[in-house]
């Protein structure tokens, strides 16, 4: 039912844009911060192809979260049937991370990405960096960059479709929760 | 055997208790194993726990010892985030007269969501399943010579973290095959998981009847039943069968059945040996190959304990889901069965 053109959302049809503007926004971050050397973590899934257009860009060590274990709505939705392993190829003590993530909109998949983060040490900082943020949220969680911010009607969302071409497009909820 | 399936599952196809693998289809099995491979890398965390479970309470129900299983699932359960208590029913409130199904609706009342099961009776699991608590999760922790299906799954684990896949792929069991809770499970979970050179190796007296009705070769001669073989699993021999007739002596039996490094050189350069322990060194296999690089006998209990919070959170997810399906029909005994 994925309907791609929304005329209300222009900036959606040039995907490679809001990337390369995120891109900037990073770079900006990384000195106006003084992040040095930051460690790029993605979450499963879009987050995952995105930190990797990120890592390259930054010449940064990459790792990837999977949250199924640590998300808050397990008593209403049970274990989500396929969980793929998190994978941190270095230690996060006392180092800058930048969590990424395709699309932020309630906050509570980065709230568990943090818990989870938790569990592997004690980072010296995280951003939080997203493509697109949806002005849903429900919990008290910002950006630090973000390439576009927008408003949805109820039983919309966003979907990054990828990873060779990142598209990122709105799709239609069949049936409202 | 459908009969089998419709108790583990939920009507969804959710796994909502482990009792055993065989009835559950190959995807199944392959889930249960992607979910172990993700709890695989909690362990290597540097907090070895996630919040899963937190809220919930698993039982652990020892009818019989084993210290091995019952400490795993006692560690699985933990971190989860679970509350756990054990049990052990010998020296608990049977001993006062209090009949099983006492017992077991008292924890009910306690609002457990787990059980996990362990009884010297084979089908003890699927009778508490299927007549005495369905609306709480149950595990087999190992019944009776019938099923051991955390202990199988965590050997398909091991076989496929180290090999990839299943087709192929060459298996020798060796060993007390008769006495055997898990080696049934095991050709289940195998065949499931697309194995077909399944190859039995034992003595006759240690050979279930007519077990080639499972699709697999029985081998009196250790050294040809472990030719070319990719996976090597080792059985405990169990030495109070050592009285029983079963066996002439362990010297005897080592010098047919123990796996030495001599042995284990007519099996593929890469084999692996697993055991499910606790090893009878010298009796069943020679210290230098249980100690040995082909020996992933050490890597099986922290891949035991990544399996079990595998099939427990999935059987915790199942159930839960249930329940709401039962409390959404109106006609349902919920408010009977969950005060």
């Amino acid at each position: 039912m994925g309907a791609t053109q929304h005329p209300q959302h222009p900036e959606l049809a040039d995907t490679p844009a809001l990337v390369n503007s995120l891109l900037n926004q990073v770079d900006q971050l990384i000195t106006t911060q003084k992040l040095g050397q930051p460690l790029v973590i993605g979450i499963h899934t879009g987050g995952v192809w995105l930190a990797k257009v990120i890592a390259e860009h930054l010449h940064a060590p990459f790792g990837q979260l999977d949250i199924a274990f640590y998300r808050d709505d397990f008593s209403k939705n049970g274990l989500h049937p396929q969980v793929s392993p998190s994978s941190l190829p270095f230690n996060i003590n006392d180092r800058h991370l930048l969590l990424v993530d395709d699309v932020l909109m309630t906050g509570r998949t980065v709230r568990a990405a943090m818990n989870e983060l938790f569990d592997f040490g004690r980072p010296a900082s995280i951003k939080l960096v997203t493509l697109c943020s949806v002005n849903q949220r429900e919990l008290p969680i910002q950006a630090d960059a973000c390439a576009l911010t927008l408003d949805l009607e109820v039983g919309q969302y966003l979907q990054l479709d990828g990873p060779e071409t990142l598209k990122l497009s709105i799709i239609e909820r069949a049936n409202h929760e | 055997m459908s009969n089998l399936a419709d108790l583990q599952l939920t009507k969804s196809g959710e796994l909502r208790h482990f009792l055993t693998p065989e009835g559950l289809d190959r995807l199944m099995l392959e889930r249960i194993l992607d979910t172990a491979d993700s709890f695989v890398v909690v362990g290597n965390q540097e907090v070895k726990k996630v919040p899963l479970l937190r809220g919930r309470t698993v039982v652990n129900l020892f009818f019989e010892n084993s210290t091995r299983t019952r400490s795993t699932f006692e560690l699985a359960a933990k971190r989860l985030s679970a509350d756990v208590l054990t049990l052990d029913i010998k020296t608990s409130a049977t001993s006062k007269g209090e009949s099983l199904l006492d017992t077991l609706q008292n924890l009910r009342a306690m609002h457990s969501d787990m059980f996990v099961v362990r009884h010297g009776d084979s089908g003890a699991a699927h009778f508490i399943a299927s007549q005495v608590t369905p609306d709480v999760a149950i595990i087999n922790a190992g019944d009776g010579r019938h099923a051991h299906p955390t202990q199988a799954m965590l050997d398909m684990l091991t076989i496929r973290r180290n090999k990839g896949y299943f087709e192929s792929l060459s298996v020798a069991i060796v060993g007390d095959i008769l006495h055997s809770r898990v080696a049934r499970d095991q050709i289940h979970a195998l065949k499931t998981l697309g194995c077909s050179d399944i190859r039995l190796v034992g003595p006759n007296t240690l050979m279930p009847q007519a077990i080639d009705s499972m699709g697999v070769t029985t081998h009196n001669n250790m050294d040809s039943g472990i030719d070319g073989v990719d996976v090597v699993i080792m059985l405990r021999l169990q030495t109070e069968r050592m009285d029983s007739a079963f066996l002439p002596s362990a010297g005897e039996y080592f010098r047919l059945y123990g796996l030495t490094t001599e042995r284990l050189a007519q099996a593929k350069p890469d084999a692996i040996v697993m055991h499910p322990g606790p090893i009878n060194r010298g009796i069943e296999i020679e210290s230098a190959v249980a100690d040995g690089p082909q020996s992933m006998i050490l890597n099986q209990v922290g891949y035991g304990i990544a399996l079990r919070m595998a099939v427990m959170s999935m059987a915790m997810s199942g159930q839960m889901q249930q329940r709401q399906a039962q409390a959404n029909t109106p006609s349902s005994l919920t408010g009977k069965l969950r005060p």
